[in-house]
């Protein structure tokens, strides 16, 4: 990273946000921030995810949709997104993206990089 | 020193560890040259250098231990290496130059390669220390295993992996009823996906090997010997032998002491080397670019590039890290895993199943290159697939033809898919399901039959699970050129599948298929997991068909069925407690007007379903929301659900100086009957008390008029987005028939029609008169109803009630973590 980048973007902190096993398969967890709530998914192959949890059509809780390979179809208008790009997928390709948020997983729990 | 003052001595290699990473660094040194080093060898364990991949055959007793000898004492005498079995070194004094054992005895050294391997990880549970409790590494512990399943009895095994599995196997195939128990829902997770985990955990149950999966162990219990497993949950598994395998942590000891670099494990350049330039490192006990390793092919590269380096073969061979596959070694389980499935950006998944067979194959393509494979039953193209991986050419060209194995893709290279199809010979079998073959198909066509439908009535061929459509389309092409017009079966429920509801209805029926991943499997589902259209239809068309048996899966259920409320625009949800046929009371108004004022909740309304509905809680509110309502004695009113909604009642003949039975009383009883019913669609009845039908009974699921004589039963109206009126199945003259008749009727719908379908469109498909036919017949109404209560005595339940605060089922209603800066709090 150069220099005047790396004085812009604050560097990021990794936060434990609980075990990985809270997570239920094919499912998700919502954690709650000062900048927005954040999904943190699990999928079918037992990987992690996280985006906002906002969709970008009317602002639909992501968390609460239903999780299919590594895609999440939102609860309100069933749009899809991938997991990993945030952008959305289908039928509904190139309408809108939610932020991904970088995640590891350590010793059985999850950190969320936030800046 | 020594080595420099006599110039004839060879420099001296002292070798730690005589397993497998051991053995084979000797061995590739002297490939390279015979002659060039004094090589000496200290071992642990008592004997010579054996496959320890190997001792899951001989737990098994399918190998014995002679034969999975690799490097024996005599292989060690002739070759001139020095062997030290039995040994243990102690320390390593870097400055001199040589390691110390745990007799005193010193060896001196010029190189020295550690290969260490690594040790079992031992869970702290209480009672780990019993007699009984093993792992499952080396001789030693297969001794042990062998002697406890002499006696027989049960045997427990901690970790669904791969060590766990053959532990697991091994047992049972030596008499013991082995169980698995797994912290996960799916077996060798990391390897496999959910799909291929629950095959396995099939073809693991015929070989007498059971599984628990999602459990965590609690304690092992036991006064000197294990007695058995305690789980979290409260469940105790008895055992007289426990394993555990749970995995593994490099043996970095002798490393640490000396002060070498280590973290998780010995830290090594690409040259092996570790951070004292006279020390190497192979094997399992090596941390490589932050990689530690498990298996044994990075282990033949690391010892191959050290060879080089030091015989100075290639002194710049560089070791860059390992790509790696996995087979599990049960006999008669064909199962392989390579690279990775869960790739990243942009991949892509073709996915084969051919359930006559129990074939289930997974390939992942990204950037138009192979990056994974799942294969189970048919594994043989294992090797191809993962030497495509590691070559990471494109795959581009192949791609159509990669799922079906290396030889129809050679065979088919470059070849166009029409002119493929055309050149097979006429016995090549086109439709499996049927078994037909290319020439019968041809014939077909020949004789007339011109579309797709006609070649499925008259050979059968595609007509099963479809599979086999495209071909089939293909054939009809090849044969009628210009005259095949393309032509579309039943439309199918969703992209991953050929099927339509209907196949998938009756399939799950005919065949027992009782869990999601076995429809898929069954029915050649093209995804892993299918999406978010076939998942829930799945679910109910399994929970209808087999109400005791099946695991209902609140993963595949839409937002609201899942969180038993509707969810609204802004994120909160509205709830909305039964109100048994419209009728309140002023303790159930005050229960509902506290629980506003306790939650703040902004806003009350009346419903077109004659009931309230209150608006606006949060997700962590609602079970305690459900708590204070359930206190009070109400329910949950299914508002948000595919199942019974509300059933509308005027006052009738109690009240109304028209009524003329009493509709309120029917209305509240058929809501009683049929509440908590899972249906396809959402379902409302009404009860009207004479034919000025108030309850707009005509524009219901079922509807009711009372008359002089008795009630007229209403079905099929729809007040939705197309207006339709009921249609009038049949006059009765008692309360008791028209309750059994709604039951009838919901039970007939249930099980007839598709996901997301109405009663209204369903009677326009399949027409009054087959619903009339079924209900009027006694025998069969009587049926249906049994089978409805059969459901009933399990699904009527009221979820809210499950979801007690503070209960386990309550918990993923809160938060994970909550990190505003007012609070700041992670669940445990
Ligand atoms: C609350 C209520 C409106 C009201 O304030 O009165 C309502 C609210 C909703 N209706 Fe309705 N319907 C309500 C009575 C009706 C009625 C009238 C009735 O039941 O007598 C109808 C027409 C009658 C019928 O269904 O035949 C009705 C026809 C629909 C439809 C169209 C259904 C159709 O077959 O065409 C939908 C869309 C759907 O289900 O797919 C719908 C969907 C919805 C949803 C669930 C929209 C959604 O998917 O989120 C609304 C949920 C709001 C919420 O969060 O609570 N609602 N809805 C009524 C709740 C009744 C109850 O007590 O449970
Ligand atoms: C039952 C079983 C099944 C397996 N199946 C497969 C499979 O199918 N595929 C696969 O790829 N891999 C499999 N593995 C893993 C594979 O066996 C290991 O990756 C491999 O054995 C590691 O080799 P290593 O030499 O690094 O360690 P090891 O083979 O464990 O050898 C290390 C040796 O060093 C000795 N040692 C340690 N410290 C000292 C000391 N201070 N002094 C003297 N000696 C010491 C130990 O006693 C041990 O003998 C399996 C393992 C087991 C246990
Ligand atoms: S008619 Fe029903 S679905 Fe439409 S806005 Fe009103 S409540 Fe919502
Ligand atoms: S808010 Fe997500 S699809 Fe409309």
């Amino acid at each position: 990273m150069s220099g005047d980048l790396a004085l812009q973007t604050p560097p990021l902190t990794w936060l434990d946000v609980g075990a990985a096993a809270e997570v239920p398969y094919q499912g998700a967890r919502r954690v709650e921030t000062d900048k927005g709530a954040i999904a943190v998914f699990r999928t079918v192959d037992n990987d992690y995810y996280a985006v906002m949890d906002k969709c970008p059509h009317k602002g639909g809780p992501l968390s609460e949709g239903i999780v299919h390979g590594r895609h999440i179809a939102c609860p309100l208008h069933n749009w899809s997104f991938s997991l990993e790009t945030g952008e959305a997928v289908g039928a509904d390709a190139g309408k809108g993206c939610t932020p991904t948020v970088p995640l590891k997983i350590e010793n059985a729990r999850i950190f969320l990089g936030l800046r | 020193m020594a080595f420099h003052s006599e110039p004839v001595a060879k420099p001296r290699i002292v070798v730690i560890g005589a397993g497998m990473a051991g053995g084979r660094i000797v061995e590739e040194i002297l490939k390279r040259d015979d002659r060039m080093f004094d090589i000496s060898i200290i071992g642990a364990e008592s004997c010579a250098t054996y496959d320890r991949i190997q001792l899951s055959p001989v737990l098994a007793g399918e190998k014995t231990f002679e034969q999975i000898v690799t490097h024996s004492q005599d292989w060690y005498d002739l070759n001139g290496v020095k062997t030290h079995f039995g040994s243990w070194v102690q320390g390593i004094d870097r400055e001199a130059r040589r390691v110390v054992l745990h007799d005193g005895q010193t060896i001196a050294y010029d190189c020295l390669i550690l290969a260490t391997g690594s040790d079992p990880i031992r869970l702290p549970l209480p009672g780990a220390d019993l007699s009984g409790v093993v792992a499952f590494r080396d001789l030693h512990d297969v001794d042990l295993m062998q002697k406890a399943a002499e006696a027989g009895g049960e045997a427990v095994v901690i970790g669904g992996g791969l060590l766990g599995l053959e532990a697991a196997y091994g047992l049972a195939k030596r008499g013991m009823k082995a169980t698995v128990i797994h912290l996960v829902d799916v077996l060798m997770e990391r390897q496999l996906d959910a799909a291929a985990g629950r095959l396995l955990e099939k073809a693991l149950a015929e070989r007498g090997v059971s599984a628990v999966l999602n459990a965590q162990s609690e304690a092992i219990l036991g006064e000197t010997h294990v007695e058995g497993l305690k789980l979290k949950d409260g469940r105790v598994i008895p055992a007289s032998l426990l394993v555990m395998a749970v995995g593994i942590r490099p043996h970095v000891e002798p490393a640490k002491s000396a002060g070498l670099t280590v973290e998780r494990g010995i830290v090594v350049d690409d040259q092996m080397r570790t951070s004292d330039p006279f020390i190497f490192a192979v094997g399992e006990c090596v941390q490589h670019r932050g990689q530690c390793y498990g298996l044994v092919a990075p282990i033949w590269d690391m010892c191959r590039t050290l060879a080089d380096v030091l015989t100075g073969k290639n002194p710049q061979a560089a070791y860059l890290g390992s790509e790696l596959a996995t087979r599990l070694k049960v006999s008669g389980v064909d199962l392989y895993s390579a690279g990775q499935f869960n790739g990243g950006d942009g991949c892509e998944d073709i996915v084969f199943r051919d359930p006559a067979r129990g074939v289930y194959k997974r390939i992942v393509i990204k950037n138009d290159q192979l990056v994974g494979a799942v294969l189970f039953g048919e594994a043989a193209d294992g090797g191809w697939y993962f030497d495509l991986i590691k070559k990471g050419e494109s795959i581009g060209e192949i791609r159509d033809t990669l799922i079906f194995g290396q030889a129809v893709t050679e065979a088919l290279a470059g070849v166009d898919p029409n002119a493929a199809v055309a050149a097979w010979p006429d016995d090549t079998e086109v439709c499996g399901c049927n078994g037909v073959s290319k020439g019968t198909v041809v014939a077909a066509i020949s004789g007339g039959a011109d579309t797709l439908d006609k070649v499925r009535g008259c050979t059968k061929a595609s007509a099963s699970c479809g599979s086999c459509t495209g071909i089939v389309e293909q054939l009809l092409k090849v044969t009628l050129g210009d005259a095949f017009k393309a032509q579309t079966g039943p439309k199918p429920m969703c992209k991953c599948t050929h099927h339509g509801h209907a196949v998938v209805r009756q399939a799950i029926v005919e065949q027992a298929l009782k869990t999601i991943p076995d429809v898929m499997q069954a029915l050649k589902w093209e995804t892993p997991d299918g999406c978010s259209s076939c998942r829930p239809a799945l679910n109910y068309y399994l929970l209808c068909a087999w109400p005791r048996e099946y695991q209902d899966d609140p993963r595949s259920r839409f937002v609201n069925e899942r969180n038993h409320a509707n969810i609204q625009k802004d994120g909160t949800y509205s709830v909305v407690p039964r109100m048994w046929g419209g009728v309140t009371s002023a303790r159930e108004l005050r229960a509902i007007a506290d629980v506003v004022d306790k939650f703040n909740l902004p806003m009350v309304k009346v419903t077109g379903g004659q009931r309230l509905d209150i608006f606006g809680v949060k997700k962590e509110d609602l079970p305690a929301v459900w708590a204070d309502l359930n206190a009070a004695g109400m329910v949950s009113g299914h508002a948000y659900a595919k199942a019974l909604r509300t059933v509308k009642t005027c006052v009738g003949s109690e009240w109304c100086r028209f009524g003329t039975q009493d509709s309120t009383g029917l209305g509240i009883r058929l809501e009683q009957d049929t509440w908590g019913s899972w249906m396809p669609h959402k379902f409302k009845m009404a009860v009207s008390g004479c034919p000025r039908n108030c309850a707009e009974a005509t524009i219901k699921d079922f509807g009711v008029i009372c008359v002089d004589s008795g009630y007229e039963l209403h079905v099929g109206g729809n007040g939705g987005i197309h207006l339709r009126g009921t249609d009038l199945l049949c006059k009765v003259a008692t309360e008791a028939e028209a309750r059994e008749y709604s039951m009838a009727f919901v039970q007939f719908y249930r099980e007839d029609a598709w996901y997301l379908e109405r009663t209204a469109p369903w009677i326009e498909r399949v027409g009054l008169e087959a619903i009339k036919a079924r209900l009027f017949d006694e025998e069969a109404r009587k049926a249906l109803m049994a089978r409805f209560l059969e459901s009933q005595a399990v699904f009527q339940v009221d979820p809210w009630a499950e979801h007690a605060p503070q209960s386990e089922p309550a918990k993923v209603f809160s938060p994970l973590a909550d990190l505003r800066s007012e609070k700041k709090e992670i669940a445990r």
